[in-house]
């Protein structure tokens, strides 16, 4: 009786699981036969970190390149989540530039592990870490360890907001676009060219329009600015962050608010991601502005190239250093 | 790499005293002071340049094999900086060093110490207080009052440029074991990715999750007792996974895995391997839809079907079903976020006297009240998957507080009913801390 019971059981999971077998390997059939092989088409597909990668990459690669970007301006890039519709974009890159400095470790790794593309790999000739084209500040010395918050032990990541950075990221994608596409390498170069000439014009516009202000100090929510600092004669003098990641603390803020009253500093500069409330109660006690600048192109609609970017920070900041004079 | 660094600043500071001498020689007029600015600013670029080549060489994955073959064919993947030629001379020469002169015991110098794995090791500490026994049949196991429940030690790194490779090794206070060891195969043809080693099956969401990325402390009764509890359905073999292409932006990804067939112990037991053909498979179907920048959807169908422990030719078969809802407004993420989810698992094990069908479920919300607080519940209900008229249900409330991103401290009331008529009401502590470079987890 027993035996009956588990032969019949046993044949009748067998014959069960076989057909399940079949129609998961249909299945599999089915998807590795539905997808043909993605179309090469004319255009580079280039996928990039941050809008800001994108923006350059697009003023370099002008129509011959297809460019999008997974974070968007006024995201928190060190918070993305690693949402499959961006492995969709991914799986068709055929070049993927990165911020780099770890900036996107916790989040890009397993994208482009899970990507299936064999092109983006994290040293394959379609990955472009753009850091390296970069000047880079703030490289720690010494030991670095998780107690000074989180700390970027290869340097600043916010890099690209010193046009002169944007100059060198854009001719590094410029040399990368022409080593993927060579027959478009001349194009490249000339659009180079051409964003050099203009952003050279748009420079000294902006240098001269903050030369007045060289020197003056602001706060900053976090250490985003080293660069936009260094390159514009701005002094940092504060963060409202007490370590980088790590929330404001009221002792912090106390700290800060008196550092802010003896150097005589009336500005605070925040990422559009944050929280205004800890600005903007140091602010009311210290007579100052809290400013919510963009890191990044893409933060406000209108906000949609390179240019624009350093336009709308630069007007900001300009306002705000003549209504605290 | 040192030696890189001083050539080219030597290099440098000689350009440069040598072009100060030139105009400290002539009349400085104009001209000469812009062509020395001019200089100076060309001398800059170099360095910067210089910079990032050494920044790029230091983090770089191990070169291809190329370092140990002469004049190695330059294959078009190989080297990070446009200056492609150039940078993979420079590499070749220190790797090679490297595997000459191997020194051990941390004198290898920063060269070596670059392509050393990311190591994490993330603990898990857990406290429990209130009832402590569970009914005798009970697959769900209560914790102890104070535990280190878990070391997990992380090893992960690139390993050459066609795959990488992650192991998780788990201590516990007295043994250790290998919770997941695999290689993952990234450069395939077609968009395949493939793992082989020992991995968490993708048996639905909870089952690929480990210990530390829980939402909770322990693990819902459908997984204790359904799919294994803990440890859940992880074993040897191997994995294919590919995305299939789908219109609208539809995301939709099938995963098919092979196991030897072991997977959990005692009353836990979902798999068991009597003899080699005994294997077990798992397959899974995901579908993902982002509804709008803030909120997407992720629903994905799984399969397991293995033999059990009864004996040869009785075979267990799963079935899952798992939703999950996520909200997260892109300019605030970072305070504030919802994730609600639910997974619904069928079982039909084989055994004596005639088959156990067996069904469990449960289904929670995690809100992101503020920068470092989560609230969160979660209801559950299971069968027991060898006694499937015994019901359990249970209920937890659970918070969270993230002094940073690398330490959590989580609090949880669980109730449970047992099917016997049994209630327990327990107060579970956490704190999970973590060392190192922890690759993130997939999404």
């Amino acid at each position: 009786m027993k035996t009956n019971h588990q032969g019949h059981e046993g044949t009748r999971g067998k014959l069960r699981a076989t057909w399940r077998l079949a129609t998961l390997a249909l299945a599999f059939a089915v998807a590795v036969l539905g997808s043909a092989a993605p179309a090469q088409a004319k255009k580079l597909n280039v996928v990039t970190a941050t809008t800001d990668m994108a923006a350059l990459a697009q003023e370099v690669g002008g129509e011959k390149i297809s460019v999008e970007s997974i974070a968007k301006g006024y995201q928190d890039p060190h918070f993305v989540e690693a949402k499959p519709s961006f492995l969709l974009k991914l799986r068709q890159a055929d070049l993927l530039i990165t911020v780099g400095l770890q900036l996107e470790i916790g989040w890009l790794p397993p994208l482009i592990t899970q990507s299936g593309n064999p092109r983006i790999q994290v040293g394959a000739n379609g990955y472009l870490d753009a850091s390296q084209f970069a000047e880079i500040l703030e490289i720690p010395t010494g030991t670095v360890t998780r107690a000074m918050g989180d700390v970027h032990p290869l340097g600043n990541p916010h890099y690209w907001l010193d046009p002169d950075n944007g100059r060198r990221i854009a001719k590094g994608i410029a040399g990368k676009l022409g080593e993927l596409d060579p027959s478009d390498a001349a194009y490249f170069q000339e659009r180079f060219q051409d964003f050099d000439k203009r952003l050279t014009a748009a420079e000294q516009k902006w240098d001269a329009e903050m030369k007045p202000y060289r020197g003056r100090k602001v706060v900053t929510y976090h250490n985003s600015l080293p660069n936009f600092a260094k390159h514009f004669g701005l002094n940092v003098i504060g963060y409202v962050e007490p370590r980088p990641g790590i929330p404001p603390t009221p002792s912090h803020t106390i700290e800060l608010i008196g550092l802010m009253k003896r150097e005589n500093c009336k500005i605070i500069l925040v990422e559009p991601y944050f929280d205004l409330k800890t600005p903007n109660s140091i602010a009311a006690q210290t007579g100052g502005k809290v400013v919510v600048y963009l890191p990044s192109v893409g933060g406000e609609k209108d906000v949609t190239d390179y240019f624009k970017l350093f336009d709308y920070d630069i007007n900001l900041l300009m306002k705000a250093f003549q209504a605290t004079q | 790499m040192r030696n890189l660094v001083f050539i080219a600043s030597a290099t440098i500071l000689c350009a440069l005293s040598v072009s100060a001498q030139q105009t400290s020689g002539t009349q400085s007029t104009g001209q000469d002071a812009a062509t020395m600015e001019q200089r100076i600013k060309d001398l800059e670029e170099r360095i910067i340049t210089l910079e990032g080549q050494v920044r790029m060489l230091k983090s770089a994955p191990p070169a291809p094999p190329a370092a140990s073959t002469p004049a190695p064919p330059v294959t078009a993947g190989q080297a990070p900086a446009p200056a492609a030629a150039e940078a993979q001379q420079i590499q070749g020469a220190p790797s090679g060093a490297v595997t000459q002169t191997q020194v051990y015991g941390g004198a290898g110098g920063a060269a070596a110490k670059a392509l050393n794995p990311d190591i994490s090791v993330i603990g898990d500490f857990i406290g429990a207080a209130g009832t402590g026994t569970v009914p005798a049949f009970a697959q769900q196991s209560p914790f102890p009052s104070l535990q280190m429940h878990e070391s997990e030690v992380g090893l992960q790194a690139i390993i050459d440029p066609y795959a990488r490779g992650d192991f998780f090794i788990s201590f516990g206070e007295e043994g250790v074991d290998l919770e997941e060891g695999y290689i993952t195969f990234t450069a395939l043809p077609k968009g395949f990715v493939a793992k082989v080693g020992k991995m968490r099956s993708a048996f639905g969401k909870v089952n690929m999750m480990h210990n530390h990325v829980l939402p909770w402390i322990d693990r819902p009764l459908v997984s204790t007792n359904l799919a294994g509890g803990e440890d859940g359905i992880d074993d040897a073999g191997f994995s294919i996974e590919r995305i299939i292409p789908a219109p609208k932006g539809l995301f939709l990804e099938a995963t098919g895995q092979v196991f030897r067939g072991d997977s959990g112990t005692g009353l836990q037991t979902v798999f068991k391997s009597w003899e080699r053909k005994d294997v077990s498979t798992v397959a899974h179907l995901r579908t993902y839809k982002d509804i709008n920048e803030s909120t997407n959807l992720d629903i994905g169908l799984s399969y397991a079907r293995g033999y059990n422990d009864v004996g040869p030719d009785f075979l267990t078969n799963l079935y899952g079903v798992d939703a999950t809802l996520r909200w997260k407004p892109l300019r605030r993420s970072i305070y504030h976020s919802f994730v609600g989810r639910s997974e619904l698992i069928w079982s039909q094990r084989q055994q004596l006297p005639g088959e156990q069908r067996a069904f469990g479920m449960y289904a929670s919300a995690d809100y992101q009240f503020a920068r470092r607080w989560f609230l969160g519940g979660r209801f559950d209900r299971s069968e027991r998957s060898q006694l499937a008229n015994l019901t359990d249900h249970g209920g937890s409330v659970v918070l969270t507080y993230w002094p940073s991103e690398f330490s959590q401290i989580r609090g949880q009331y669980r109730f449970t009913r047992f099917a016997e008529n049994k209630d327990t009401n327990e107060l579970l502590m956490q704190v999970i801390f973590s060392l190192g470079a922890h690759g993130a987890h997939p999404f």
